[in-house]
């Protein structure tokens, strides 16, 4: 039912699911003493939770870490194990990077709705942030969400294309 | 080459090339003030967390300074996987120094333009292992003091007089009579003699539980003062370094120091 409810709705919007889910991160570079890149992780949360579906993490095959990415191992990566599901790849430096998760299967496969990205950091002796970009699934138009971090994450663009 | 310019260039070269440390070193006692004579615990750990175990720091070097002055007996010295503990008996009214004080060296190199890095506590017998065709070799004497202060009944200050070797504090505030909000006076040493613009990193106890480390700093001014005003109860870990080319193994390069010290601040 579900599948046929988003064949219908990819029908209706006139366009294949595949466009693009972009995200443009910012990992803020910082003044300490002791700099290890963040732990990134990228998921998507219905409202009320009952949908989680995770999209990335960057680490560095240290899984000590893990538990760290607070939220995102509660809502996800605790009941999971190597390897993590969606786009995995290495800690990235700090700078502006962009990641497109529009051909993960999960999130093709996603309900019509309203959906947050969750973005959360976590860096080894430093702190932890997260970020929530709010959007309409599946995109009948170009969608375009900002938002800001105070420490560990800089700006994050989300622009969804249908 | 001037010396002061020996030395500048000495301690640039230090800050480039030391690795950061990258676990933090601590004891952690369960009392500081105790109003009988009692037996206290004292864990040693190596972690990221402040105060989360992860990793034994060893504690065969332990020596514990009674109120006056001499030598306290350590029980149940143990070494596990995550901490090594032991005991100590407050018999006497006063204040305790409890210190692990650790010389060693590190060994720094090339190998076909590979950096390499041994650490040790027989410089002649790293020296020795070196390969044949090392390049670059730098012999680092280091000099770290991990401290921490318990009371029983009066605090008192006999213990905590400065040995004059390496890097210390010169309690003017006593370290058991810290309060939220109120202001500690501290000097800093080196080798008994005040050292100025050294910067002192403080993080409070409890990183699990929150999203930034929290952390500050203090400058040692030109008298070697430090102030530092405690935003509230808890525990706080305490590092300073310093490097110098006062190294006392004739073949070392050049010296460091470290005091690690943890301090319980009660609240107002």
């Amino acid at each position: 039912m579900r599948v046929l409810l988003t064949i219908l709705l990819a029908f209706l919007a006139g366009h294949s699911l595949a466009g693009s889910f972009s995200v443009e991160i910012e990992v803020p570079r910082l003044r300490v003493a002791e700099y290890h890149a963040p732990y990134v992780a990228f998921w998507v949360e219905s409202p009320d939770r009952s949908t989680i579906v995770p999209l990335g993490l960057w680490y560095d095959d240290q899984e000590k870490w893990l538990k760290d990415i607070r939220q995102w191992w509660r809502r996800t990566g605790r009941s999971q194990s190597k390897p993590y599901d969606g786009l995995t790849g290495a800690s990235r430096p700090p700078g502006n990077h962009s990641i497109d998760f529009a051909e993960l299967e999960a999130l093709q496969n996603l309900p019509a709705g309203d959906y947050e990205l969750v973005v959360e950091a976590a860096r080894e002796v430093g702190g932890r942030e997260v970020l929530r970009l709010p959007f309409q699934w599946p995109a009948k138009q170009p969608q375009t969400q900002q938002a800001g971090g105070d420490n560990e994450l800089g700006t994050i663009t989300l622009t969804i294309t249908p | 080459m001037p010396s002061l310019l020996k030395s500048l260039g000495l301690a640039t070269l230090l800050a480039a090339t030391l690795p950061a440390q990258a676990h933090k070193l601590w004891l952690l006692p369960s009392h500081t003030a105790v109003s009988e004579p009692q037996w206290i615990t004292v864990d040693a750990s190596i972690s990221n967390e402040i105060f989360g175990f992860e990793r034994a720091y060893p504690v065969d070097a332990v020596a514990v300074t009674g109120p006056d002055s001499n030598e306290v007996n350590v029980d149940n010295a143990t070494r596990m996987h995550t901490r090594s503990v032991f005991d100590v008996q407050l018999e006497q009214e006063g204040s305790y120094r409890i210190a692990v004080a650790q010389p060693g060296f590190f060994l720094m190199y090339e190998v076909d333009g590979e950096r390499k890095r041994a650490r040790g506590n027989d410089a002649e017998k790293m020296l020795k292992e070196l390969p044949e065709n090392a390049s670059k070799v730098t012999l680092t004497e280091s000099f770290n003091r991990l401290e921490t202060v318990v009371t029983q009944g009066a605090p008192n200050s006999t213990a905590l007089k400065p040995t004059g070797k390496g890097l210390e504090i010169e309690f003017l505030t006593h370290p058991n009579d810290l309060y939220a909000g109120e202001t500690a006076k501290w000097r800093l040493l080196v080798d008994g003699k005040p050292a100025r613009d050294l910067t002192v990193e403080l993080v409070p106890g409890g990183t699990r539980y929150r999203d930034s480390q929290q952390d500050w700093s203090v400058t040692s001014d030109k008298k070697g003062m430090v102030e530092i005003t405690w935003p509230a109860a808890g525990r706080y870990f305490l590092e300073v370094g310093t490097s110098d080319n006062k190294a006392n193994h004739k073949k070392a390069d050049n010296r460091r120091l470290q005091y690690i010290g943890t301090f319980e601040v009660l609240p107002m």
